[in-house]
């Protein structure tokens, strides 16, 4: 398919040898192609042959000192009256001849001097002898030695159509994506889940201040799920307003329920009273025999696409792994030696498989290297760590829940035996009388699916009530200085004691009778400098 | 009287309408039921149908099992005409060019290989003509007139059966750019011709264009030779969202060979180029990027522009990975063009409407492209494009002898009477007649 072995000259006189026939009319002016007028006077008078061969030499010289065929652009130009720059969608048929000429862009040194003289069939009385004998004569250089019915599609030189405007067209991009939408669409429906189940989504959460922040999170995730979903959402201390208008705005559907207990500000009692709401959740989807497939979407927690498509394939119960964060906190870092760091394993709970893909236990956080360093409550700069097996890494088919299920395996216990009895619940398994049913999702967890994080700020910290600040702010700033301090509230008195202490060691040195109208001032210039 | 015989006639009529809705009724949820149960015995799915059967203006062919319908007999030729080239140079194994070894290896073990002569319907002859390669891995063709007229004077001096009829009943594995013309480039092709020795045998060739020197009447076209184990290999899962709206991986200048530009693709790459470089629906460039093939599943049009000749293997790539062909390249005949109806499954654009390709594209009705999808999902449709080794059914191998078996039986004037001649062995370029 390749020409590369063909000389140049060879190319060109091949192509010269074509060209030659085509302006075999000779009426053109000087823009024939120079080469072609080395064949093409072959037949004709010696004068006129001299005369084109001198033109062409004088041509070529212009273009050698200009940089460029300035003899196509002369062609043009000696025919653009009858030329009309007119866009390739201008189809109509007129008797006028239509040169359309796409045009001159001399934008590389090689090429793209682009002209098109294409012929309309309807020539007027005295269209340019020129191209039309170059019509026929290329004509019949397609058809010649085979006597076959003529070929509309030319051989030689063609030119390159650019159309005048040739950048996306808004209207056409946007048609363009609607038109990807919908392939994509019928893929998934040919290739996807085929009948996608309900996704119910439980989430405890509670008003304080980092709720807005967390809720607003999962409700972009959501929001996102290709799936018919419900998202529960179990609040303690029962339901308040800001909750409830953070819910409005996402547009799912929701069900607001409210758990009576606060909650606690110790993170141990915390956990416990989560697990007590997601019981409560559980209980109501069962009551309202709510179909579909069971997530534990903590509010703080990430999750990513593909988690929702992965529980599409849960039968009763499956685990997915989930990558723990540990946030540690600005201070009390774990310092932890090389060897610890060697050996602290994943930060990843989750089903461990065997090489048959089948389940065989759990991976779980390992928390000794945080031993003694975890924050023990809500706020507090210290490591938060999961406990045993986060629910968050659980997902249930809602009719294992029901009291009446086809096909409900015997291995599921029934919920009203699970917690009568005020029992901690510390994970789903122990909703199972035989936990190693249990089905490993997200290639045998391989795959992380979520992250489970735990990020909250003191339980009595102040915010704006539903983040709107009303009545306005008043702050009064002095035009000169920026009204914040360079170090911050704890660390400035911090240092100002220290400071304080330095001061007196050295003035105790000193007189101190005589400095110490001297330390007050100094004392009120530091107070003034770090305010 | 009037009355009485207008009710009769009236009557008559009626009841003719009445039995044609009953056919017509009838005949409905017969054919939807045939229908229904081909497709689910097709597919397999109880759910949405998402395949769909293809049928070109020969029938539903695409299925057919050659073996039992005709009988093939290959010549044994001596090694220099094939397998002696391969050993040369086995890069003739891996180009575009390939099909012609590997229909040869395939004819051998094949059902409907006989090896007595005297009951063949075709004789096959196993010319390598492309096998001759440049240092840099491209074919020469300067020889390959000579090689298979050398070719045919071995089997017309050593079997009675070309003399018999003059080659009518005899075919030709012929993959080159202009096929039988054995020339790349296409005004020097024309001016050949195809090798008139070959007047009257049936080629077969990847070139197709209509009203051309280089296509006889009777050829059949083939797909070109596109690896099949490495398009597998290169398979990604079908949910894969396809998110490219149009793809092309290739030149658009030959600087090289066409430094003036407007010969090249008689400028329609260029044009493509010019138009379409700021589009960013257009993923189009000169790029050869690792992720090919996984790029084209991602695609909804993959666009087949000409090059030099106005075939390429770009088309069996679309057809295997499921992207619609956008096929800009006037008169051109695609593969087994009986077989598939080419128009349904591929959008075709002419070369003078490269620059409102945008245009033709986004206004293309949703359904159309839908449809086109299915049928390009038809594993049917995919395996026709492909040679694999070994052969597998309804293959590319099977598409040929299925079309040589639709041209059975041959017609009256195949068989010469005895002492006429129709090929004139000394037409043709001068250099064509050194022996070889």
């Amino acid at each position: 398919m390749m020409k590369s072995l063909l000389p140049q000259s060879q190319l060109r006189r091949s192509a010269a040898a074509a060209a030659a026939r085509s302006s075999g009319g000779g009426a053109a002016s000087g823009g024939a192609d120079g080469a072609g007028s080395d064949g093409g006077a072959g037949g004709r008078a010696p004068a006129a042959s001299t005369f084109w061969f001198l033109l062409h030499a004088l041509c070529c010289l212009v273009s050698l000192f200009l940089g460029f065929r300035f003899s196509r652009l002369l062609f043009v130009l000696l025919f653009s009256t009858t030329a009309l720059y007119s866009s390739t969608s201008s189809s109509s048929s007129s008797a006028v001849l239509r040169a359309t000429t796409t045009t001159t862009t001399t934008t590389t040194t090689t090429t793209t001097t682009t002209n098109t003289i294409t012929l309309s069939f309807a020539a007027t009385a005295n269209p340019p002898p020129s191209t039309s004998a170059n019509y026929t004569a290329l004509d019949s250089a397609a058809s010649g030695t085979s006597g076959h019915t003529q070929s509309h599609v030319v051989v030689g030189r063609h030119g390159i159509r650019i159309r005048p405007w040739p950048h996306p067209d808004p209207v056409e991009v946007m048609r363009a994506h609607r038109i990807m939408e919908r392939v994509q669409e019928e893929q998934r429906r040919w290739y996807g889940i085929k009948e996608p189940r309900q996704v119910l989504v439980v989430t405890p959460t509670y008003s304080r201040a980092f709720q807005a922040l967390h809720l607003t999170g999962l409700l972009h995730s959501l929001r996102n799920v290709p799936y018919p979903l419900t998202w529960i959402v179990v609040e303690a201390g029962g339901t308040t307003n800001a909750t409830a208008s953070l819910l409005a705005r996402s547009g799912l559907t929701i069900v607001h329920i409210p758990f009576p207990d606060r909650m606690p500000h110790d993170w141990a009692d915390r956990h416990a009273t989560e697990n007590r709401m997601r019981l409560h959740a559980l209980r109501v989807i069962r009551e309202r025999k709510m179909d579909g497939v069971i997530v534990f979407a903590d509010d703080s927690n990430v999750h990513s696409l593909e988690l929702f498509d992965e529980v599409q394939k849960v039968q009763w119960m499956g685990a997915v792994s989930v990558g723990i964060l540990a946030h540690t906190g600005t201070a009390g870092q774990p310092r932890l030696s090389e060897e610890d760091k060697q050996n602290m394993p994943l930060p990843v709970q989750g089903p461990a498989c065997n090489s048959s893909g089948q389940l065989v236990g759990w991976h779980t956080f390992n928390s000794l290297p945080f031993a003694g360093k975890t924050a023990t409550v809500v706020g507090e700069a210290a490591p938060v760590l999961p406990r045993g097996l986060e629910w968050a890494g659980f997902v249930l088919n809602s009719r294992m829940l029901w009291k009446e299920a086809e096909g409900k395996p015997d291995w599921v216990k029934d919920l009203d035996a699970v917690g009568e009895n005020g029992e901690e619940i510390e994970n789903p398994l122990t909703l199972l009388n035989d936990p190693s049913s249990v089905e490993p999702l997200g290639n045998c967890g391989r795959k992380v699916l979520l992250w489970w994080l735990r990020v909250e700020a003191r339980a009595d910290s102040k915010f704006p009530q539903g983040w709107v600040i009303q009545p306005p702010l008043e702050v009064v700033v002095p035009a000169k200085r920026t009204p914040w301090p360079e170090t911050t509230a704890v660390l400035s008195s911090e240092l100002l004691d220290t400071k304080q202490d330095q001061e007196d060691r050295r003035l105790s040195r000193t007189n101190r009778s005589s400095r110490s109208r001297s330390t007050t001032k100094r004392k009120g210039d530091v107070q003034g400098q770090e305010n | 009287m009037v009355s009485m015989m207008g009710s009769r006639a009236g009557w008559r009529r009626r009841a003719v309408v009445l039995l044609l809705v009953a056919v017509s009724l009838s005949a409905m949820p017969a054919t939807l039921a045939a229908a229904a149960a081909a497709d689910s015995v097709e597919a397999g799915r109880e759910a949405e149908q998402h395949t769909e059967r293809i049928s070109g203006s020969a029938g539903d062919v695409l299925e057919d099992n050659p073996v039992g319908r005709l009988k093939v007999f290959i010549y044994d030729l001596p090694r220099k005409y094939n397998k002696k080239m391969v050993t040369k140079d086995s890069r003739c194994l891996n180009h575009m060019f390939a099909a012609e070894i590997f229909m040869h290896r395939f004819l051998l073990s094949s059902a409907v290989r006989t090896l007595n002569p005297k009951e063949a319907d075709w004789f096959y002859a196993p010319v390598y003509t492309t096998c001759d390669l440049t240092p840099a891995g491209l074919p020469l063709p300067f020889k390959s007139p000579r090689v298979m007229r050398s070719a045919i004077q071995y089997i017309s001096n050593k079997w009675p059966y070309w003399n018999r009829t003059d080659g009518a009943d005899h075919f030709f594995v012929a993959p080159h750019d202009f096929g039988a013309c054995f020339h790349y480039q296409e005004e020097k092709a024309i001016e050949r011709g195809i090798l008139p020795l070959l007047q009257r045998a049936t080629l077969v060739q990847t070139f197709g264009q209509e009203n051309h020197v280089c296509l006889k009447e009777g050829s059949i076209i083939i797909p070109p030779y596109a690896p099949p184990q490495k398009m597998q290999a290169h398979l990604i899962p079908p949910d894969t969202p396809r998110s490219i709206f149009v793809y092309f991986r290739g030149l658009f200048y030959d600087t090289g060979n066409d430094p003036e530009g407007g010969y090249y693709a008689r400028g329609a790459r260029a044009s493509l180029w010019e138009n379409f470089k700021n589009n960013p629906l257009f993923d189009i460039s000169t790029d050869h990027p690792p992720t090919y093939y996984e790029d084209m599943q991602r695609a909804v049009f993959c666009l087949c522009p000409l090059g030099w000749a106005p075939w390429s293997p770009r088309l069996v790539e679309a057809v295997v990975f499921g992207c619609i062909p956008v096929i800009i390249a006037d008169d051109i005949v695609l593969p087994f063009a009986d077989a598939i109806p080419w128009e349904e499954i591929g959008v075709f654009v002419e070369e003078k409407d490269v620059p409102k390709l945008d245009t033709i594209l986004t206004s293309m009705p949703i359904d159309d492209i839908l449809r086109k999808q299915r049928l390009l999902a038809n594993p049917s449709m995919k395996q026709a494009m492909l040679f694999p080794q070994p052969a597998q059914p309804r293959d590319a191998f099977h598409q040929i002898l299925n079309g040589l078996a639709r041209k059975l039986p041959h017609p009256e004037g195949v068989y010469l009477q005895p002492g006429e001649k129709r090929l004139n062995w000394t037409a043709g370029p001068v250099g064509d007649l050194k022996a070889w």
